[in-house]
């Protein structure tokens, strides 16, 4: 089957669906095609809320904003971006408003705002309340309000159509190809511009916050085109995992007044970051529940977790402010957070790094400037830099639609003045070829038994704390399981709702994304942000205040060849020099 | 075929033994089956476990073709309602420990009333159709203002039972008036309803009463209390449908 849309939109999350909304206003023809059902894009999944100097609660500026994107990412921010951000981000929560999701509110009826790590007023003198919420169920909103104003557009969507291809040629996006998972049929789809917005990755690690189906698809199927991923090596764990299981519970379990203990009852924050304690920013929070594990204070059977303490909060906020992760800790772990100290981990939650792109969504094909007309990326699939070496909590809700609105707006206004390129003869050939080899690998070696080779051995060497041996080791670990995979063979052979074949490919996607990560990390000798390195323990700005492209070899599989990209210093109006990070 | 779960789970406390299982899924493949059938598969798990890591260890180690619907794992992207010992649950909000003791069984089956398509995977086009058919959407069409419309605690709190639904299917699915009258809307479908209706900043309540006012609508129910049962998200269904019949009955939310 063929189609021909103005503007594809590949992912129906947060980014996605905004991106879709605002392409469809640009009097374009737009589809979205997802390898989900609408509504099971993991922007759900998000809790605690969307950061905006709205000034409800307390005073607050977007330059207060800017700056803690800024600081909390490490200087590694692009600073144009991040003044984009907070500015658009205000004006982005009232639409939200208007388009009717149902936020939590002041006594006053204004939006509600809390705390969340790392936002401060007057450059870092204090914690603010900026994060606008839902509850803790944010996300979810979020996505339902969104696919309802998509469903109110009368936007098209392909459910369950899973992109194998993009189609790239002289430099153009010209469209791509995609797996009905219904039919087993493969669709090429002709485009003028396409956005992808399919999310993070997060499950090449064993214990995560994310969806199964964030496999980086797109991010790997853009890297086997020989086109750069910027900064793979920042990926964020998340410091408030349910133990064992991962599962978020929100950065606004702090914000409301949570407290962090370790085994023996210290609130440990107080040593790590002595100014804002619990609401320090993700990657110190994360590595300081790490040294407490190290140093034998953690809890739990195999004291590898530490405690968050709600008991002294009153229970209507717990049961109403966190409704949702106070249900997740009675349905998993049958603990009671009204009375119960519950038992969290770091877990991988967000990529930094992806696909990089301009302000306007534009996917970059290098470090100095070059573009892939036609094609455009938003949310963590993309890198504009908005997060540098650590992501804000609140941040990613905010990129998704300040991004995912200016990809839409940008890739209509490109379609409007552009005739369709002409799509290449045989554009499924990769994709096919792709099929055959699962479908007739020479072994037996299972999909799922490398999947969690590579969870364990990723979690373990390129985790929150990393050295330069381990990384060897996991480049070498990662070659052996690709090599591995070439012998993986589906034994399913239907045709329908073929998800053996699926998850096969989705493993492939994984071990390209670990493949570029891997490398970026080892080769940056550094410790900035979510990227600690216990040999090289300083930030060192004069080496490596910039970006890292990563470039899969072409002509050596396995090889990854390393580039650089400038970090964006400046904003239009303000500038923040970097400066040693501490809370 | 017995295998070693692996360690999926929650924390098991020492000395807890693994429960030893069969696990009965109903499997229908239509491009070899004239109908559906029974295939029993043994398996080991922690009490803690959810059922979804156990169907997914069928797929991943024992039986590759068995296809259903997941994604988040935690109960927020309900793509995993399914039947389980005769209840519409999500699998992964259903611990093992709830459902069998040791030597028993867990019975998986689709969720009832729509086609199934593949084992536990059935078409969720009507499902979707009836949401489409209430205007699931915020409308209006007064001029915003610039910051946001203002709305009182209160307000807003009459939306968070609606607005907690994740469109899982739950609890459509298991309503006997459903299952015997296809077009009837549904329990999920009114609950979306409810979420508008009772939005002080909607101006489209009168066309959504009237849509609710259909003979597929709201007076279709019998208040079985299937529904509130069956939702995994606590949600008080049958209450919610009783509030629109309220608000058909007096012309106003």
């Amino acid at each position: 089957m063929h189609h021909r849309y103005d503007v594809l939109v590949v992912g129906a999350g947060g980014a996605g669906l905004m991106a879709a909304l605002y392409a469809a206003k640009g009097n374009v023809s737009v589809a979205c095609i997802s390898k989900l059902y609408p509504t099971r894009s993991h922007t759900g999944a998000a809790q605690g809320g969307i950061g905006a100097a709205l000034g409800n609660v307390q005073e607050d500026h977007w330059e207060w904003h800017m700056f803690d994107t800024v600081k909390g990412g490490d200087y590694l921010t692009d600073q144009d971006a991040a003044e984009v951000f907070a500015k658009d981000i205000i004006d982005a929560v009232y639409e939200l408003e208007h388009m009717g999701l149902p936020f939590s509110r002041t006594p006053e009826g204004k939006i509600a705002q809390r705390k969340f790590g790392g936002h401060t007023r007057d450059f870092g003198k204090a914690a603010v309340e900026r994060s606008c919420y839902a509850k803790d169920r944010t996300g979810h909103m979020i996505l339902q309000t969104l696919y309802q104003q998509n469903v109110k557009a009368g936007t098209t969507f392909f459910n369950e159509f899973h992109v194998t291809d993009l189609i790239i040629e002289g430099g153009r996006c010209r469209g791509l190809v995609a797996y009905h998972l219904a039919t087993g049929e493969i669709h090429t789809f002709h485009a003028k511009a396409v956005i992808l917005a399919a999310g993070g990755y997060g499950r090449i690690f064993k214990i995560t916050s994310n969806a199964l189906t964030l496999t980086g698809d797109l991010m790997s199927i853009y890297y086997r085109k020989g086109l750069p991923l910027e900064d793979m090596e920042f990926y964020q764990f998340h410091p408030t995992g349910l133990a064992k299981l991962g599962i978020l519970v929100t950065e606004g379990i702090r914000g409301e007044g949570g407290i962090l203990r370790n085994d023996s009852g210290e609130r440990f924050m107080e040593r790590y970051a002595p100014t804002i304690k619990d609401l320090a920013p993700r990657d110190i929070v994360s590595r300081s529940i790490i040294k407490e594990i190290r140093e034998g204070r953690g809890v739990g059977r195999d004291k590898d977790a530490v405690n968050i303490d709600l008991t002294h909060l009153p229970r209507d906020v717990i049961e109403g402010k966190l409704a949702e992760i106070t249900d997740l800790a009675r349905t998993y772990l049958g603990m009671d957070p009204v009375k119960d100290l519950v038992p969290i981990q770091p877990t991988a939650h967000y990529a930094m790094g992806g696909i990089p792109t301009d302000l306007n969504g534009l996917c970059l094909s290098d470090g100095s400037g070059g573009s892939i007309e036609g094609l455009y990326a938003a949310g963590e699939q993309a890198c504009v830099s908005l997060h540098g070496a650590n992501r804000l909590g609140t941040n990613s809700l905010g990129d998704l639609v300040v991004f995912g609105r200016r990809a839409g707006i940008y890739a209509a206004q490109y379609a409007r003045q552009v005739e369709f390129p002409d799509m290449p003869e045989g554009a499924e050939r990769e994709t096919m070829d792709m099929f055959d080899r699962l479908r007739n690998g020479s072994g037996k070696d299972n999909a799922a038994a490398i999947r969690k080779e590579l969870q364990e051995s990723m979690m373990n060497n390129v985790g929150i704390f990393r050295n330069g041996p381990d990384m060897e080791r996991q480049v070498g670990i990662i070659q052996e399981l690709k090599a591995r995979y070439h012998n993986v063979t589906v034994s399913d052979p239907s045709r329908r709702y073929n998800s053996e074949l699926i998850e096969a490919m989705e493993l492939g996607f994984m071990l390209d994304c670990a493949e570029a990560m891997t490398a970026s990390a080892l080769n940056r000798t550094e410790s900035r942000g979510a990227h600690d390195r216990e040999d090289y323990a300083e930030r060192d700005d004069s080496n490596w205040l910039k970006h890292t492209m990563a470039y899969k070899d072409l002509n050596k599989d396995g090889n990854v060849v390393i580039g650089y990209k400038p970090v964006a210093l400046k904003g239009f109006t303000r500038a923040f020099e970097p400066k040693p990070r501490v809370y | 075929m017995t295998q070693t779960a692996t360690n999926t789970g929650v924390v098991a406390p020492l000395g807890v033994p693994m429960l030893q299982l069969k696990v009965k899924v109903l499997r229908f493949d239509p491009e070899k089956d004239k109908k559906a059938h029974w295939t029993t598969y043994d398996v080991e798990a922690q009490p803690g476990d959810r059922v979804l890591d156990v169907i997914n260890h069928i797929k991943w180690y024992l039986e590759p073709s068995l296809t259903f619907r997941r994604s988040c794992m935690h109960g927020i992207c309900g793509s995993d309602a399914m039947l389980i010992n005769g209840r519409n649950r999500l699998a992964c909000k259903t611990l093992v420990r709830d459902v069998a003791k040791n030597g028993g069984t867990i019975q998986v089956e689709p969720i009832r009333g729509l086609k199934v398509e593949k084992d536990l995977l059935v078409d969720m086009e009507p499902f979707f159709d009836s949401y489409k058919a209430i205007m699931p959407y915020f409308i209006n069409e007064s001029p915003a203002p610039a910051a946001e419309r203002i709305q009182s605690e209160e307000q807003a709190e009459r939306m968070a039972h609606s607005s907690n639904c994740i469109l899982c299917a739950c609890c459509t699915t298991s309503c006997p008036i459903f299952w015997v009258n296809g077009s009837y809307l549904g329990p999920a479908a009114i609950v979306q309803a409810h979420r508008f209706i009772f939005d002080s900043r909607d101006e489209a309540t009168h066309q959504r009463l009237g849509i609710m006012n259909q003979n597929t609508g709201v007076w279709r129910c019998r208040t079985a209390y299937n529904c509130t049962e069956a939702c995994p998200r606590d949600i008080p269904i049958t209450q919610l449908i009783e509030e629109v019949k309220r608000a058909v009955m007096y012309g106003q939310a």
